[in-house]
Order: structure tokens, then C-alpha cells, then sequence
């Protein structure tokens, strides 16, 4: 190998390597595993029937060391609940799943973006600090009303977190 | 049926059989014909994203984006991946035989029948489920058999062409095979490896769910093949253009290549690290654990190293290319080069687009920040400048010499001007265009939408400013393609001369050196790549049938 070519494929090799070991520290450490990770399970044809999303929306949390459990249910070519508030300063498990087709779940200037399938839950956990609104549009085609899916997610002061 | 040796195979007067090159321009006539539907769709879209453009006769938007997915993903680079390797085997290993020749031709027709398959069922409606296909979206069983066919035909002519390197390779012992030949060879092992995925999901799943043999779909399964594929599919892509930037612009500089022995390298590299990482594609599908989405993303960084080896030995070649015109200093070499070759133009913009294209692979391929730009427009953007930029731009450089080589005529100065305005036509198109996919994506714009106020949110109109942007891109491009299109027609049209163009086959500045021999080891090539494969898939796939997920319905909502 030429000289120049070693000092070019070391550099690079080693900067991959740090990058990598920066990534690793984030997921472990950090706990930025990527959203929607592991595998829970709901009939989607009873997915209505299931206490969790037949009224879908903002719940307290139970258990684990979240504030609020908040269900979605996207389906073709809406989404359930339309509106919701959170409010700021809370930690809240997000779940979602489909009755029918693939869809997306982007909260808009958020972290929140995953994919929900029919048969799985996706979920993701976020605090959220800043009071706003955000946009939740699908971005998985799931049909001729892909675009007419939305739903707003609001950030508002006041409640469990702020008492 | 002769096999090339020696300085026949760097010879400006060796040439590309005579009836392998009918069954070259056969597969060209498609790639012609498939860039214009496909990007005439493509100029509608961002029309129709504009918000200012309505289309007519009842055609769907998604009607279009699955045409326009189809037919340039996977019809128009197939036909010119196929074409090309052929011609390049028979360019540097020696004519086809009856039976090589065969294979070649009956792929050609298999993979006609289905391209005409699914053109019927997505121009009858039938079909609108994007290039992707995903399941629970049902589209007529027809549709799926015709890419299936697609597929299989892919496979018959690979076969032909393989046939014809271990050919050589037996008929040469010992030998170093001609570079060219043996880099066709990676690149079709890497295709039957990765194939198999996608033929499992539509032979296995999608064939009989959609003709109701059985009710339901296993999701992530179908997701997880077609992905298992679907990553490969752009090495597939790339690695064609690769071959040209190897072994065919030094010659076109008139200097040698860098290093065979590292462009081999290079290859393997792609070879092992292709396949095992179709789940970064999957970063935020539900159904498989951290785990394995986190390796997956570390094998799909692997590929930086043969991408900063071919990086190094492009600019190497460029280097001691203009220090031989007798460059000084640190970049004087840099204003030496051919910028006046419509082959060099076009093969240098395209690397140029290549730079931040892999810079936003990285980005999309790591798991954190994959999560802000997933399905956004970024997306688009990405592909854009990397299939839709230094891919593309070197196949048409490619189909420049390519062309004229195989009907016996030359470029002259009309069609080496035209290639020079279609590099730059094109560069100002996809700059736009892709420039305002990554801004808008950042934003949250999601991709593979109609154009949409979203309920009249503030942040949906920042969007469409972009997507007029974007039809200004695509307007540019479109303006490239017909372009190309003329310049294909002048290339292959007009008096035929005694000594054709020249298809370039560069020697390298160590080509007297011996092959490292592991890299012709294919039988040992091949079990890394299985091992690396099973390492990264054993688990995440078996827990797809073992934790019972609920299989899915078809549905046909468009």
C-alpha cells in the first residue's frame, strides 16, 4: 500500500471507530435506542376491543418511571385521538398501533417518529419540555387519504408534572 | 468464444462481440425508454407537490410514484446493469458463447415479460403500493408475478454472465482474471445472495395472500426480506458506475489506474458488507429488538472503508493525471483535468454529488439521528444525489462510449457537447431539487405525500415553499432528460465508421503485480458472506415467527 493511502485509511478507519464508539455511548448510556424497538404484540382486528385503545388518548401512568401512558390508534386515514395535550415538563411512554395498514407516526419538530404495523405496538418514551403545538402527520403511504391523516399534539403548562 | 490475455485485453482496438453487441443495445433500448416514462412521472410529481398542477385523466399521484419507483429503480437499472456487465465481460474476458449468449437473451425477454406485467396492473390501478410494496397494501396478484419474473429473469442472465467468467478463469489458470470481468462476478454473487430475500417474501407471502390461497401477511417478516434486498439493491446499483470509475476513466485520462489489487478489495469489501444490514433501513419498525437494529447499523458503517479507498484512488488517478500535463504546486492539477471530455464531465459531477450523498448516509444509517429524518423528504433527498447523481451520471457516460462502440459509430462533437450540457443540466436540476428535499425533510416534511395543507398548519406552508423549489429542480431535470434522450439517438444514428469508439480499459500502476490470491477464492468469499449474514439475521427473523405477531389482511385503499 502507498504511504498516503495508509495515513488516508487509518484516519478514516479510526474517525469510523470513534464515531461508532460515540454511537454505542449514546444507545447504552444515553439510553437513545432507536424508537419502536422490541416486539409487544395486539390482535389488529380487536384492537378496539383492547382497554388500552378503545378510548385512545393522555392516561396516567400506572407503572415504570413515566408520568403519563398516551395511546394512539392510526388507522386509514385518521388518527385517534385528533387532539391532545400534554403537560409540560412530563415523561410520557407513547404507543401506537394500526387496525389496518402501515402507517407513521411523526410528531412534527419532535424526536417522535416511528413506523405502526397491524400485529405490533410501537413505542417511544419523550419528555416534553417546551410548551408548543406540533403537527402529527403519517409519513408511511397507507392509501389515497395518506395526506388527510393528521392529528396536533399540544404541550401545555399545567398538570401532573407542574402540581 | 476466445478468451482475451494480456495487453489484448488493455488494446484501444479490442472490441465487444459483435452478437454480444446486439443483446448490449437490447438492454440499452429499455434503459432509454424506461428513463423517459420514469422521469416524466417524476417531473409531474414535483409538479403536483408544487400544489400548482392537478393531473388529469383520473391518474393518481401514487399511481405515478409507483411507476416512477418501479421503472427507474428497478427496471432502468436493471436493463443497464445487465447491458453493461455483459458488455464489460465481453470487452475484457472474450466473446459470449452460444449458450452464455442464450442466458443473456431468454433473461432479457423473462425480465421484459414482467416489466410488462406490472406496467399493465400499476397503469390499470391495480398496482398503486410504491416500489416498496409493503404489506398489508394488496396489490393484483399479477403485479407481484411480473417482478418476480423481473427478478428471475436478473438471475438467468447473471448465470450467462458468470458462465463466461469462470469460463475464463478455467480456461486461464493462475492467471489474474481481467479486472473488469471479475468485478461483474462480485457484483453478481452479491446479487443472488441478496435476491433470494425478495424472491422468499413474493414467492412465499405476497403470490398467495394476493390470490387468497392464504388470508394473512407476516409483516415484519415481508418488511425484514424485502430490506434484506433492498439495501444490496443500491450496491447493485453503484457498483457498475464503480467499475467505470476503476477501470475505465484512467484510460479515458490516458493514464493508468491507482491499484488493481485495492479496487479488488474494495469490491469484497461491498460484497461482505453489503447484504448484513438491510435493518437500518427498519431503525423504528416495531417487532425487533435494539439489539439487532444497533449491529446492524455498525456492519452498515463498514462500507466507509471501501467507499474512502475508492475516494483515495480516484484522486490519485486525478492527481498524477495533471501533474503528468505538468501541474504544479498543491491543486494546479485540479485545472488540468479534461474538463472538456463530456465522459470525464459527467463522471466527475456525479462524484462530486457523492460527496455529501454518503455524508447523509451516515447520518440516515445511524440510529439516533436516523429518528429525525426518517420517511421525511431528507430520504428522497438522499437517493436523489447518490442512485439519482454519480449513478446515474456514470451510466450515461458509460452508454457515451458505450453506444457508439457497439454500433460501430464515434462521439463526435455534437454528442460529446450534448453530454457536457446534460452534465450540467443535470447538476443544476438535482442541486435544486435535492437541496430543497434535505431543507424541507429537516423540517418534518414527510415523504411520498401529495401535495397537502395538512389542515392549514404553519408548519405544513413552510413546507410547500420547498416543494416549488423542488418542481423548478424537477423542471431542469426533466430538460436533462430529454437531452440524454437525444443524445442516445444521435449516438446510435448517422454514417457508421472503420474504427468505432473506443471502449476504455485502463492498466493499473501495479498491473504487473501478482492478485492477492483470497480475493479469487470465491468458495471462501462466499462463506464470510453467509457468515456474516446469518450473524446479523439469524435472530431478528427466527423471533418473527417464534413471538406469534398477529399475521395482517390485505387491503387495497387507493
Amino acid at each position: 500500500m502507498h504511504k498516503y493511502e495508509k495515513i488516508w485509511i487509518s484516519l478514516g478507519t479510526a474517525s469510523l471507530a470513534v464515531f461508532l464508539i460515540i454511537l454505542g455511548i449514546s444507545a447504552v448510556h444515553g439510553g437513545h435506542t432507536p424508537a419502536a424497538s422490541g416486539i409487544e404484540t395486539i390482535n389488529p382486528e380487536h384492537v378496539r376491543e383492547d382497554a388500552r385503545f378503545s378510548e385512545p388518548g393522555l392516561k396516567e401512568a400506572t407503572d415504570g418511571d413515566h408520568d403519563y401512558d398516551l395511546y394512539f390508534l392510526a388507522s386509514a386515514f385518521m388518527y385517534e385521538p385528533g387532539e391532545v395535550e400534554i403537560p409540560a415538563g412530563s415523561t410520557v411512554k407513547i404507543h401506537v398501533t394500526s387496525p389496518d395498514v402501515v402507517h407513521g407516526f411523526q410528531v412534527v419538530g419532535t424526536n417522535v417518529n416511528m413506523i405502526a404495523e397491524p400485529g405490533l405496538i410501537s413505542t417511544y418514551e419523550m419528555t416534553f419540555d417546551e410548551p408548543g403545538e406540533h403537527l402529527i402527520v403519517c409519513n408511511e403511504y397507507c392509501g389515497i387519504g395518506h395526506t388527510d391523516m393528521t392529528s396536533t399534539l399540544k404541550v401545555v403548562n399545567g398538570g401532573i408534572a407542574n402540581e | 468464444m476466445s478468451n482475451y490475455t494480456g495487453s489484448e485485453i488493455f488494446s484501444s482496438k479490442t472490441k465487444v462481440d459483435k452478437k454480444d453487441s446486439k443483446l448490449v443495445l437490447a438492454n440499452m433500448i429499455w434503459v432509454s425508454f424506461a428513463l423517459l416514462i420514469g422521469g416524466t412521472a417524476g417531473l409531474l410529481q414535483t409538479l403536483v407537490r408544487s400544489g400548482q398542477f392537478e393531473l388529469p385523466f383520473g391518474i393518481g399521484y401514487y399511481q405515478l410514484l409507483t411507476l416512477h419507483g418501479v421503472i427507474l429503480a428497478l427496471v432502468m437499472t436493471f436493463f443497464f446493469i445487465m447491458g453493461f456487465q455483459i458488455a464489460a465481460l465481453s470487452r475484457t474476458a472474450g466473446s459470449f458463447s452460444t449458450s452464455e449468449l442464450r442466458l443473456g437473451w431468454t433473461g432479457f425477454w423473462v425480465m421484459t415479460a414482467g416489466t410488462l406485467m406490472s406496467a399493465a396492473m400499476i397503469a390499470l390501478n391495480e398496482a398503486s403500493v410504491l416500489y416498496t410494496f409493503y404489506a398489508p397494501l394488496q396489490a393484483h396478484a399479477v403485479h407481484y408475478i411480473g417482478l418476480a419474473l423481473v427478478i428471475v429473469g436478473t438471475w438467468i442472465s447473471v448465470a450467462g454472465q458468470l458462465m463466461r467468467y469462470f469460463r475464463w478463469r478455467k480456461e486461464n489458470k493462475g492467471q489474474k482474471t481481467p479486472l473488469l470481468s471479475y468485478m461483474t462476478a462480485i457484483n453478481n454473487v452479491m446479487w443472488i445472495v441478496c435476491t433470494i430475500g425478495v424472491a422468499a417474501t413474493v414467492l412465499f407471502q405476497f403470490i398467495p395472500w394476493s390470490l387468497g390461497w392464504v388470508e394473512t401477511i407476516n409483516i415484519s417478516l415481508s418488511r425484514t426480506l424485502f430490506w434484506y434486498f433492498g439495501h444490496p439493491l443500491v450496491y447493485f446499483w453503484l457498483l457498475p458506475a464503480y467499475m467505470v470509475w476503476y477501470a475505465v476513466i484512467p484510460k479515458v485520462l490516458g493514464t493508468k489506474g491507482f491499484s488493481d489489487n485495492l479496487a479488488r478489495l474494495a469490491f469484497v469489501l461491498f460484497l461482505f458488507f453489503s447484504i448484513p444490514v438491510g435493518i437500518h433501513h427498519q431503525l423504528v419498525d416495531p417487532g425487533i429488538d435494539a439489539f439487532w437494529k444497533g449491529l446492524q447499523v455498525v456492519l452498515t458503517f463498514m462500507v466507509i472503508v471501501p467507499s474512502l479507498m475508492t475516494a483515495f484512488s480516484m484522486f490519485a488517478v486525478f492527481e498524477t493525471y495533471g501533474r503528468k500535463q505538468g501541474a504544479r504546486g498543491l491543486l494546479d492539477w485540479f485545472k488540468k483535468l479534461p474538463w472538456t471530455d463530456a465522459r470525464f464531465v459527467l463522471v466527475f459531477i456525479g462524484m462530486l454529488f457523492f460527496i455529501p450523498g454518503g455524508l447523509g448516509g451516515i447520518i440516515n444509517a445511524s440510529g439516533q439521528m436516523n429518528q429525525l429524518v426518517h420517511n421525511t423528504i431528507w430520504i428522497v433527498g438522499h437517493f436523489h444525489i447518490t442512485v439519482g447523481a454519480p449513478v446515474i451520471l456514470t451510466y450515461f457516460a458509460a452508454m457515451l462510449f458505450l453506444l457508439p462502440h457497439i454500433t460501430g459509430r464515434k462521439i463526435d462533437k455534437i454528442a460529446n457537447r450534448l453530454g457536457l450540457f446534460l452534465a450540467y443540466t443535470w447538476a443544476l436540476g438535482m442541486g435544486i431539487m435535492s437541496l430543497a428535499m434535505h431543507w424541507a425533510g429537516l423540517r418534518g416534511a414527510p415523504r411520498r405525500s401529495t401535495f397537502s395543507e395538512y389542515g392549514g398548519a404553519d408548519i405544513a406552508s413552510e413546507w410547500i415553499t420547498y416543494q416549488v423549489m423542488q418542481a423548478v429542480g424537477g423542471s431542469f431535470l426533466f430538460i436533462a432528460i430529454i437531452i440524454a434522450i437525444l443524445l442516445f439517438l444521435k449516438l446510435t444514428t448517422g454514417p457508421k465508421v472503420n474504427d468505432p469508439e473506443e471502449f476504455p480499459v485502463a492498466m493499473f500502476m501495479d498491473q504487473e503485480e501478482p492478485v492477492v490470491k483470497w480475493v479469487e477464492n470465491w468458495r471462501l468469499l462466499i462463506i464470510i458472506t453467509i457468515f456474516l449474514i446469518l450473524i446479523a439475521y439469524t435472530v431478528p427473523v427466527t423471533q418473527m415467527f417464534t413471538e406469534n405477531i398477529p399475521g395482517a389482511k390485505g387491503f387495497k385503499l387507493w
